[in-house]
């Protein structure tokens, strides 16, 4: 467990009350038994019903009083919520830590369904900038199209956009799998480090620009690899991953996924030990 | 005089390649750190390797598949085979009575099965943190 450092010998600076604490240890020892854990319950979250549905119009609301009203419902065990008339208000939909059904009847403004984990959200419109940013579970499907850097920096989950997106698709991606059903601008996949992109159409230039790992599928044309993005082989696992996925996306059922090019990081900027302990101590 | 029975030590056999017991280069042995992964991150799960405990949670949270799951796969920890608790921010050791097959496909799957028990565990971290600072 982690413990204060404590010094029998006080300091000048310790009598006068003035002191620092040197944190030692940084594990943690936890136990529990795995049978335990069967009742599929994350500890605050609210258990809701599927089946259990209502609508909201958020037309004369804004979003702090939407976003809450989404909670309030979920409380109440509502598993199935409607919003009606979104009309492109931004951040709606965010930090939605519970298995929800959550359906927008119109489209959303910047930072729509951000920071989430868990739910199953349907928007039919489209959405603005950084739509899902930092989602870390559940799944998103967007009947048109999505603005620029659709999916930042997302965590997990599956994230899906049955139209074209904009520039800088899954920058700063640490996991998860963004579909595209359409085309991608330029810098798709900057700086990503682990998860997946699919893209169905043609990607703009700059593809994978200095990607430290993940893996990138096109099916249509590449403008121009970015910095250290390497074409990689597609093996039958690939190909049976994709086309499961892309059912499970709803788009692309009967795309031929054998003609799809892999994409993945061709690890020259991997400098991770480059200032290493020896190193330092060496330095100092 | 009966001859003293001698056990032969049988040496276990390495296999070549196994997970986790790549040979250290002289660069690795110097730090004495890993560089890199000692496993592939970009594996994709094969579906049908799926645990009983695993399709209950997926039909449970309303998903098609493993979902955020995907990108969980067993690890190491001081050598030790763990996963990765994004929502403790550490390593979760794997109990030593569990044994580990020789596969990277169901290591990972047995790796998800013990994190989502974990974290659904009242002993879970994140319940005291939660308890002390939840604010809506």
């Amino acid at each position: 467990m982690a413990n204060l450092k404590t010094s029998e010998k006080k300091s000048k600076a310790q009598s006068m009350g003035l002191h620092t604490e040197v944190l030692t240890g940084k594990t943690q020892q936890k136990f529990f038994n795995p049978d335990e854990a069967e009742n599929f319950y994350y500890f605050g979250t609210y258990d809701v019903d599927f089946n259990k549905r209502t609508e909201i119009d958020v037309k004369n609301m804004d979003c702090r009083e939407a976003n809450k009203k989404i909670d309030e419902l979920m409380k109440d065990g509502y598993g199935t919520i409607v919003i009606k008339n979104p009309q492109g208000k931004h951040s709606l939909g965010v930090g939605i830590l519970n298995k929800l059904n959550l359906i927008f009847e119109g489209s959303l403004g910047y930072f729509g369904c951000g920071s989430m984990d868990g739910p199953i959200v349907r928007i039919n419109g489209r959405v603005g900038w950084s739509c899902a940013e930092n989602m870390m579970a559940g799944k998103v499907v967007i009947e048109k199209n999505a603005g620029s850097c659709f999916g930042a920096a997302i965590r997990g989950g599956d994230l899906i956009c049955k139209g074209s997106v904009g520039a800088r698709t899954g920058i700063d991606q640490k996991g998860g799998t963004i579909i595209i059903g359409g085309d991608a601008g330029a810098f798709t996949g900057f700086m990503m480090q682990r998860g997946r992109i699919i893209i169905l159409g043609d990607v703009g230039i700059n593809l994978g620009d200095s990607m430290y790992d993940g893996t990138i599928f096109v099916g249509g044309k590449i403008g121009s690899f970015g910095s250290d993005a390497v074409e990689a082989e597609l093996t039958d696992s690939d190909q049976d991953w994709l086309k499961r996925k892309l059912k499970v996306a709803e788009i692309g059922e009967n795309f031929d996924v054998s003609k799809m090019t892999k994409v993945v990081a061709g690890k020259k900027l991997w400098n991770y030990d480059a200032l290493e302990p020896t190193e330092k101590k060496g330095a100092i | 005089m009966p001859k003293k029975k001698v056990k032969k030590k049988v040496k276990s056999k390495e296999i070549k390649g196994q997970l986790g017991k790549k040979k250290e280069t002289a660069r690795e042995k110097m730090i004495g750190q890993t560089i890199g992964y000692r496993y592939d991150v970009n594996l994709l799960p094969d579906y049908s390797r799926l645990t009983p405990f695993l399709k209950k949670y997926i039909e449970a949270m309303g998903w098609d598949d493993l979902n955020w799951l995907e990108d969980v796969h067993m690890g190491y920890e001081e050598n030790r085979p763990a996963v990765f608790d994004r929502n403790a921010n550490g390593w979760v050791t794997i109990p030593s009575k569990i044994k580990l097959p020789n596969n990277q496909q169901d290591r990972d799957m047995i790796a998800r099965e013990l994190l989502v028990k974990f974290q659904m565990s009242p002993n879970h971290p994140l319940v005291d943190l939660k308890k002390a600072y939840l604010k809506f």
